[in-house]
């Protein structure tokens, strides 16, 4: 665990953005319908169902494919050249460049300073009662946990199995789940911090709480 | 003698009524520019500040011009009151609810099924209540069954009279009890349209419920419209006299959303007034209008800008019409005669305004007998509704020559399949029971018997369970030369996405092989793509089986709608057909059937007065055939708004025929696919035991954008998805297209009424 964190955010902070690059998903003729620097929003409404900003047409074999942008952004590396003309499949036509937000930033940090433990099945998941009353009293220095430590109840179709933690031993810094709920197998349920670092990401993620801005 | 202090606080009542009296004039006119009303109100509003500080000559002779401008204003409005305004008045606060006529129109009640808020849903009130009436100074009561919506005061939990499903469900539960009890209903309706949820019991479902169980209910029933929104109104609105309040409307739809479609706003933009207003006009949804097309029986005059909260009058001459109208229910079911001498006398009386006294008592009790001319009479007149409002298109010598024939097959039918049928099951149950109980000795005698019976009788060349399953081995589910006949569709040199290729990797599809051999249905993950009708036509059924009949039956524009005349022609000329609905006789693996087929291409798939004459011609061919009824959907968008309230009685119309068809022992089976909406669904096609779906497709009350409107949250996108309908008890399977023609012929061979020919 040899991330320098002071670092990350540097560069977070110098470039706060992700760019994703869109591929063709197949050959065919292009014609796009944006414009670079053009602000793109991705999928919109409640469920998603509301498609993103139109970014290019694919015709294949007469069958004209409209393309949606994923991601909120601005398209850079747009290749003009490419306009009107036959493409390959897995070619990069352009970026989406996202600015991240707080949430993204603290969750790709906490993603790379963290030890996850993913749910081994869809099932409903539930913390042990005396886990979550401590986490509940504990809530600034965190709560211990080691391998082999039962931390979880999995319930499957009215059964109860206990689960035990397997990855190295840390303290819970995040609690992915909510209780009850169902996670999709391998979705992470805890985040584990080696202990020496927890102050450290502690201060970080404040600092990021506090002093980003959007 | 008024001491100052009294005829100050008799003005302060007159400005207070003055208030109310612009208020409304400014609800009529949709706004206070007209006639200067805002000025007026701040003039009437200024005055009750400063009451005390004018001298009493001069507060009273500023009171008398207001009188005089405001009883000049009301004149004005009155006098040439457009559909809007009358809408306007409907929606209005101070018109009276079904609160009003329960405390005013009847001499006590007892709420059922909750109280104010405390409800299953405060929209419908439905209620025990006593009326009474004088004759030569003895007062007789009944008893009755008052269920109907409630607007409330501006209270949001009634939600403006907007029924939920529930509430239709509470509605039917009251209206059984009546029936239980052998009380007449009176139906009170108060509604903008019903509430669009999907939610179990389900708008669509419930309102086809209600309607189907009110077709035969046993109990005479008269319903008073104030504010008829379509499907709505008829969750609570088939009876056997109704009556409509002279400033009432009743619509198909509300003046807003016909401008909506008719201009093709865009959601969430603003509806332009004059679009609404020339919409409005074009619906024809007053009473007088209604009366003239047939759809209402008589109207209730009410004072020229419609009654309000204390206009005692008006509740004098509602408690009046209604139990007139419960009495000639009554009578009609008695006698003939009798109801005529009423009637005359009623109208004698009426010469002189509202008559305090009946000559005659009647009692609302009617005998099995009653009862069975009560459903009859209902039955007829229903029938009789948008009956010359479409047009016939058949020589003038064929309908006697098409009449002798119906009688000919009629008669045919019924010795073919009742006398002789019901003899040969006699017969048959003699022989089992001899044959099955018998000894040896007993066997020896009835063989014989036996042997002469199946001689005289021998057994039809029908499908029977053995004779089936062989001819399921050897053929396949589709015609044996099925390839036959490609739709125009797969004849294109191109290919096509699935909808679901970013979910589950589907690949793209040629629209030969799509349309081809893949029957229109993505080989990896089932999505059933659209396809036209001729198709179902071509494929479904036995090869050069299908043999169309009331073609001639024509949808019209009955209410002049502008602009529709076109449109309508344009349909007929593209699609070679003159109304949304096909009619035919057909066969699947032998077994014969009568179709109803709504189409998307003719006004997408709408019903009218045509659309419902040749449903109901269908029911009764199947009746008098004695064959299963299946009704196919390929898309249906509801009752087309272009024929008003002619398209909404469709709903009861359908609905009565229908009925009479499952009650005679048929087989009704519906299968909806592509997109399947509102009234029809929430009348004659949701009322059926036996509804299937094809995947894919889509059946709900509203569409999308009008629950969005209605409830202001967002619809999830497969909220009408045909799997939530299954899950939500809608529909009883759905069903793959490929499979279509071997599950309705096993659906024949499994469920349906004992009477069929084949059973």
């Amino acid at each position: 665990m040899d991330i320098n964190l002071n670092d990350l955010l540097r560069r977070y902070r110098s470039h706060p953005f992700e760019d994703y690059h869109v591929e063709t998903e197949h050959t065919g003729k292009i014609s796009f319908k944006v414009k670079e620097g053009q602000e793109v929003r991705g999928p919109g409404g409640k469920w998603g169902q509301r498609p993103g900003t139109l970014l290019y047409l694919l015709e294949r074999e007469r069958n004209v494919k409209k393309i949606h942008a994923t991601w909120n952004g601005q398209i850079a590396e747009l290749k003009r050249e490419k306009e009107g003309r036959f493409v390959e499949a897995g070619e990069v036509i352009l970026a989406i460049r996202h600015r991240l937000g707080k949430e993204e930033i603290m969750d790709r940090i906490l993603t790379r300073v963290l030890h996850i433990f993913p749910a081994p099945q869809r099932a409903r998941y539930l913390l042990i009662p005396e886990l979550a009353q401590k986490l509940e009293k504990t809530s600034e220095k965190g709560v211990f946990i080691e391998p082999g430590d039962e931390s979880l109840i999995m319930s499957l179709m009215k059964r109860d199995t206990l689960i035990s933690y397997d990855g190295p031993p840390g303290v819970i810094y995040k609690v992915y789940f909510q209780s009850g709920a169902i996670v999709e197998q391998g979705d992470p349920l805890l985040g584990i911090c080696p202990p020496d670092k927890l102050r450290y990401v502690q201060k970080v993620i404040q600092r990021i709480r506090t002093e980003w801005e959007e | 003698m008024l001491t100052d202090q009294e005829h100050m606080a008799d003005s302060g009542k007159l400005l207070a009524q003055f208030v109310d009296r612009i208020s409304y004039l400014m609800d009529i006119k949709g706004g206070g520019e007209w006639g200067n009303l805002e000025e007026l109100l701040q003039r009437v509003q200024q005055l009750r500040q400063s009451v005390f500080d004018f001298p009493e000559s001069r507060l009273f002779e500023e009171i008398g011009r207001i009188e005089d401008r405001l009883s000049f204003l009301e004149d004005r409005v009155a006098e040439a009151l457009s559909p809007a305004e009358i809408v306007n008045i409907v929606r209005s606060i101070q018109r009276f609810t079904l609160m009003d006529i329960l405390e005013n129109v009847y001499d006590s009640f007892a709420e059922l099924g909750g109280e104010g808020d405390c409800n299953v849903d405060p929209a419908v009130v439905a209620a025990r209540a006593t009326i009474s009436r004088r004759v030569k100074n003895k007062v007789f009561s009944h008893q009755v069954m008052v269920i109907g919506h409630e607007k409330g005061r501006g209270e949001e939990y009634r939600n403006g009279g907007s029924a939920k499903p529930w509430g239709n469900d509470k509605a039917l539960r009251y209206m059984k009890v009546a029936e239980t009890e052998g009380i007449p209903i009176h139906f009170y309706i108060f509604t903008p349209g019903s509430f669009p949820i999907e939610d179990f019991p389900g708008a669509a479902q419930q309102i086809a419920r209600n309607i189907y169980a009110m077709a035969k209910l046993k109990v005479p029933m008269v319903s008073f419209i104030s504010e008829g929104g379509s499907g709505g109104a008829e969750a609570v609105g088939l009876s056997d006299i109704r009556l409509m309040a002279s400033r009432g409307y009743y619509s198909v739809i509300s003046p807003e959303g016909a401008a909506a479609i008719e201009g093709k706003i865009r959601e969430g933009e603003r509806v332009p007034r004059e679009l609404v207003d020339h919409c409005a006009r074009q619906l024809k949804m007053t009473a007088a209008d209604n009366l003239r097309l047939g759809t209402i029986d008589r109207i209730v005059e009410e004072p020229p800008l419609g009654a309000r909260r204390e206009d005692y009058g008006f509740f004098k001459r509602l408690r009046y019409e209604m139990i007139r109208a419960t009495d000639e229910v009554i009578l009609k079911t008695k006698s003939l005669r009798a109801f005529r001498a009423y009637a005359l006398k009623r109208q004698a009386e009426e010469q002189k305004g509202v008559p305090d006294e009946f000559h005659v008592s009647i009692s609302w009790n009617l005998d099995e007998l009653e009862v069975e001319r009560l459903l009859e009479l209902r039955s007829r007149k229903y029938r009789q509704m948008g009956v010359g409002f479409f047009r016939d298109q058949k020589k003038s010598f064929l309908p006697v020559l098409g009449r002798a024939r119906e009688l000919a097959s009629k008669g045919y039918y019924d010795v073919r399949y009742g006398l002789l049928r019901a003899h040969q099951k006699n017969v048959q149950k003699v022989i089992e029971e001899v044959s099955g109980e018998s000894s040896v000795f007993l066997r020896k005698m009835a063989e014989p018997v036996k042997a002469a019976y199946d001689f005289v009788f021998p057994q039809p060349n029908k499908p029977s369970r053995p004779v089936r399953a062989e001819v399921l081995e050897k053929k396949s589910i589709f015609m044996e030369d099925w390839e036959g006949w490609v739709p125009p569709l797969a004849n294109e040199d191109r290919t096509v996405t699935c909808p679901n290729a970013k979910k589950k990797g589907c690949q793209d599809l040629w629209v030969p092989d799509l349309y081809g051999e893949f029957c229109g249905v993505c080989p990896s993950c089932g999505h059933h793509f659209p396809l036209e009708y001729q198709w179902y036509l071509n494929n479904l059924f036995d090869k050069d089986s299908v043999r169309e009949f009331n073609e001639h039956i024509a949808s019209g524009n009955p209410l002049g709608f502008d602009g529709f005349e076109p449109r309508l022609k344009r349909d007929i000329r593209r699609t070679g057909r003159r109304s949304s609905m096909i009619t035919f006789d057909a066969k699947v693996q032998g077994i014969m059937v009568v179709v109803a087929m709504l189409f998307s291409n003719f006004r997408n798939g709408t019903v009218g007065t045509a659309e419902g004459e040749k449903f109901v011609r269908a029911c009764d061919r199947a009746r008098t055939t004695r064959r299963p009824l299946l009704a196919y959907v390929h898309t249906t968008g509801g009752i087309r708004i272009h024929e008003g309230t002619l398209g909404v009685v469709q709903m009861p119309k359908c609905t009565l025929a229908v009925r009479e068809y499952i009650d005679s022992g048929g087989f009704y089976i519906v299968v909806y696919d592509n997109n399947s909406y509102a009234g029809p669904v929430a009348s004659f096609l949701g009322c059926s035991p036996y509804q299937f779906a094809i995947r894919s497709s889509r059946i709900g009350f509203a569409g999308p954008r009008v629950i969005r409107e209605t409830t202001g949250e967002d619809v999830p996108p497969d909220y009408q998805s045909a799997k939530n309908a299954l899950g939500r008890g809608h529909i009883q399977g759905i069903w793959d297209r490929r499979n279509f023609r071997k599950n309705l012929f096993e659906a024949f061979i499994r469920m349906g009424g004992p009477n069929l020919y084949y059973r």
